[in-house]
């Protein structure tokens, strides 16, 4: 009766070889290597790529040990870490800005255990070294920004349809336009329900003046903040490019927050600075008219003439700003760093795409001589870059905007030129940075408590249970094998809380083989025989050991659902861990005390202590 | 070796009264150093920026103290952490500063004294995402006792769902009492290890309860008194054994974990040994005042023993 049918012996068998091929990766340990993927998503991927990755290389006289195409990209393999930093230097200077290069680490396991998508198991922030970011959007601001912008489309729809107004005028979330007489009010109401369904329109008088109030919908809020919210996450997406981080993480979370995760990033003050940064560029006229002296500084004390901005250029001259936007950053494909040709200064080139070339070609032309300023414009704050004087038509969209302080100024303003901007400015709410060192220790202290503790547990399994013992020890081992090969297979994040949940597994998965080792020995002290006080202690102690398991069962699962960060990695490995000790502790251990007691036709005693 | 071979029966019931007071005064002393020292809630809840500096040679604490000072962050606390080389440096939740770049600010003005300075791990959590992470530990306190008293419900009957749920309670409550008394910092990693407290320590109920049933089919001439004092006994070894090596593996944590698993042990070992002494003489007695009798648990028309079926 102590016997399994041999189906039963071939999937512990089964799983047994499974666990062991999908836990090995863990044991190879990793190289130092560089990641080339693509910036764009236009790019392609092939095997010229590679090519022209293992000739750069060969041409910058250093030895790699690997490389190797993937869905990723490239992935070159480094003896150590100097050369990885020197064949990053070499790449990025040899492939140009069209591909993202980034320190990683790749597993140096075999080919073919990659080949059958074993992997070692993913290592969280805190294992590895990096830094997440929880990032909320200003939502609000968005909004105002779609108001802001319905503003210009009203004024140029009125002057389309030759309708008279007062003025248009942003109030909070809302765009007042404000008429003399009733009719034109009526007209007005037409035009703009026609021209945009987004908006509701309400009527109202203000004594003299006719008042049309328009408010966005609640759709079209809805709309306006998925769309800002994509729109970041794109943004950040570019800026994470920049950065050259290997398998960042950016992600929605909820309504109005995105997760940036970028694991190995040492400089974080950098990261933040890029990340944070809502900079875009604005092209506006300067106003020519009111730039007298007097004007000047009335406008300092806070008399600012209508539809104009009151700026401070970098070298302290007050300038009067049209708020009138020309062009923004939007329509800017591409932007570098460089040198002033004349006067050796810090520039930054920009290249308009057709749109913005046209827009740009057209307002040249019709202003020359006067004065346009560029802004820069950040976290709501403009700045006046530069307000230079057009000297002629400025055509094919290619621009050189100088007044930059420093190189290093110039190369921060076309990064994030070339980033784009984002929809509505981002706050950072939670950041959680861990250093490499630190990642390191942590896999240290977490792999020496499991296997201190699971030697200590192992010795006193085994000698107060003897044969039972060792083989509940047996059965735990195989647990762990299972547990990590599970965790490797799925590619779960493995945090310091989930290897403490590995520990934790293992010291609470002990329970059920000692349930059974102590209801066995009870069964023999009630006079049972051997083999029947095997099959009862197995027996009985199945309910218990389900009972207890499913309750455990239970907590884990709220703590996954409810948890967060830490929390949640322990819950994933701490219900892993049980289902997996279910499997083990029962069915291995049952299987092995089979083997060994199952076949005899006698037996004098249960070595069971 | 068998260490726990006891031949008679110990009248744990007898003892009721004596340890269930004695639970109810470590109790009524946890829920008072709660209501007066409260948890010392780190920076997960409360919001705030935790920075942790590694100096290659022993920090000096006093110039750190003023370093932080020197750019008006007074009210931050400085401290060693683990080793004399760790540095510890707490920043409560600033209004209107972009607390973000806070760490920054510090690590600039530290690097400034000495260059050296290398920094091991930042946590910065804004207020609300603090407020947002207590309620969800809250929820999962409250669904946890929810799932768990259902399905003990269930499996066994009402009365062993609430004195179970009552006796693990009262051991998350001694926990968080000890934390609240010696002014353990209380985070995230310590919440996940209280509620798998709540988990594991409920299995020790579910052991000793499924004794009970069983000894109520066996024991038929036995009173409930006597039915559960045999339960508790007949399980005392398994229960000293399964927790003697649930506790190695959390000592092993505890000495080779390093100061970030350092509490979550330390939560682990309260919860162990106090969810032992619940489980076995709070839970039980609790379950014999609710009035469980025999019939509560074997319904006339249910199937044989299995038992018997069997061998």
């Amino acid at each position: 009766m102590n016997r399994y049918p041999l189906w039963k012996y071939l999937l512990i068998l089964t799983v047994l070889i499974l666990g062991a091929v999908y836990a090995t990766p863990n044991f190879f340990g990793e190289s130092p290597a560089v990641q080339v993927s693509l910036a764009k998503s236009n790019g392609k991927l092939d095997t010229g790529l590679l090519a022209q990755v293992e000739s750069s290389l060969k041409d910058g006289g250093i030895v790699y040990q690997a490389a190797k195409l993937d869905a990723s990209g490239v992935k070159v393999r480094f003896a150590d870490t100097d050369t990885q930093i020197k064949a990053k230097d070499v790449l990025t200077g040899k492939l140009g800005r069209d591909y993202v290069v980034a320190l990683n680490l790749v597993s140096r396991s075999p080919e073919w255990l990659r080949s059958v998508g074993a992997l070692p198991m993913y290592l969280g922030l805190d294992l590895r070294g990096g830094v997440h970011f929880l990032l909320q959007v200003d939502m609000k601001a968005a909004i105002d920004k779609a108001a802001e912008r319905y503003v210009g489309d009203l004024r140029t729809l009125m002057r389309e349809k030759r309708i008279a107004y007062l003025g248009v005028v942003r109030d909070g979330q809302s765009v007042q336009v404000k008429f003399k007489a009733a009719d034109e009010l009526a007209k007005a109401q037409a035009e703009i329900q026609k021209n945009f369904p987004d908006l509701t329109l309400k009527e109202s008088d203000n004594g003299g003046e006719k008042l049309l109030t328009a408010t966005l919908g609640l759709q079209a809020q809805k709309r306006i903040q998925e769309f800002a919210l994509k729109q970041n996450i794109q943004t950040l997406h570019n800026r994470v490019n920049e950065l050259g981080v290997a398998e960042p993480i950016i992600q929605q979370q909820g309504v109005d927050r995105v997760v940036v995760q970028l694991p190995g990033v040492q400089d974080t003050a950098k990261a933040k600075e890029i990340l944070g940064r809502t900079a875009t560029l604005e092209i506006r006229m300067v106003d020519e008219e009111k730039a007298d002296a007097a004007t000047l500084q009335n406008a300092a004390k806070g008399q600012v003439p209508f539809g104009d901005e009151l700026y401070t250029e970098r070298n302290g001259i007050p300038v009067l700003v049209k708020k009138n936007v020309v062009l923004t950053g939007d329509y800017i494909t591409d932007a570098g760093p460089g040198l002033d040709q004349q006067s050796g200064g810090s520039v930054v080139h920009v290249n308009f795409d057709g749109r913005g070339a046209r827009i740009f070609k057209q307002v040249t032309r019709e202003n020359v001589g006067k004065r346009m300023a560029i802004l820069l414009v950040e976290k709501g704050q403009a700045e006046v870059i530069t307000a230079p004087v057009i000297r002629e038509e400025i055509g094919g969209g290619r621009v050189q905007i100088s007044g930059m302080a420093n190189v290093q100024e110039a190369t921060d303003v076309a990064l994030l030129l070339r980033a784009g901007a984002l929809a509505a400015p981002m706050d950072i709410i939670e950041e959680r940075t861990v250093g490499p060192s630190m990642g390191e220790e942590n896999i240290r202290r977490g792999v020496h408590s499991t296997l201190w503790g699971f030697a200590a547990i192992a010795v006193m399994m085994a000698l107060y249970y003897l044969v039972f013992g060792t083989i509940s020890v047996l059965a735990l081992g195989f647990n762990l094998l299972l547990l990590v090969a599970v965790l490797s297979l799925l590619q779960a994040t493995l945090t310091l809380p989930g290897l403490a949940a590995i520990a934790l597994a293992l010291g609470m998965a002990i329970d059920a083989n000692v349930l059974i080792n102590e209801r066995i020995r009870e069964e023999v002290r009630n006079g049972s025989t051997p083999q029947a006080s095997i099959t009862a202690g197995y027996e009985r102690a199945f309910g218990t050991i389900l009972d207890s398991n499913v309750t455990t069962l239970i907590a884990g699962l709220a703590l996954f659902m409810f948890g967060t960060g830490p929390v949640k990695g322990f819950a994933v490995v701490h219900v892993l861990g049980i289902l997996t000790s279910m499997f083990s502790a029962i069915l291995v251990s049952r299987a092995l005390v089979n083997l060994f007691y199952g076949y005899r036709r006698k037996i004098d005693k249960l070595v069971i202590g | 070796m068998e260490l726990f071979r006891i031949k008679k029966d110990i009248p744990f019931m007898s003892y009721g009264r004596l340890t269930t007071t004695i639970s109810l005064v470590t109790f009524l002393f946890a829920i008072f150093f709660l209501a007066t020292k409260g948890l010392a809630l780190g920076v997960d809840f409360t919001g705030g920026t935790v920075m942790e500096v590694n100096y290659p040679q022993t920090a000096d604490i006093g110039k750190i103290r003023s370093a932080v000072d020197s750019i008006g962050l007074s009210d931050a606390t400085v401290q060693n952490f683990g080793t004399s080389r760790d540095v510890l440096i707490r920043l409560p939740v600033k209004k209107g500063v972009t607390s973000a770049k806070l760490s920054e600010d510090v690590l600039g003005a530290l690097k400034k004294d000495d260059a050296s300075v290398e920094i091991r791990r930042v946590e910065f959590v804004g207020p609300q995402v603090g407020q947002e992470l207590y309620e969800n530990g809250a929820l999962a306190l409250l669904l946890v006792s929810i799932g768990i008293m259902a399905y003990l419900a269930l499996r066994f009957e009402w009365r062993f769902a609430v004195s179970a749920i009552i006796a693990n309670m009262h051991d998350v409550v001694i926990i968080l009492g000890f934390f609240a008394f010696f002014q353990w910092e209380f985070n995230l990693t310590v919440l996940a290890a209280v509620l798998a407290v709540l988990g594991y320590s409920v299995n020790e109920s579910v052991v000793v309860f499924d004794r009970v049933r069983e000894n109520f089919r066996k024991m038929r001439k036995a009173s409930v008194h006597e039915v559960i004092d045999n339960a508790i006994t007949r399980t005392m070894s398994r229960t000293i054994i399964t927790h003697a090596m649930t506790q190695t593996m959390v000592l092993s944590m505890l000495f080779f974990g390093g100061e970030v698993l350092h509490n979550f042990a330390l939560a682990l070992t309260i919860g162990i040994l106090f969810g032992i002494y619940s489980s076995v003489l709070v839970a039980s007695p609790i379950v014999m005042w609710l009035g469980i009798s025999r019939e509560d648990l074997i319904k006339p028309e249910k199937k044989e023993d299995p038992a018997e079926v069997l061998s």
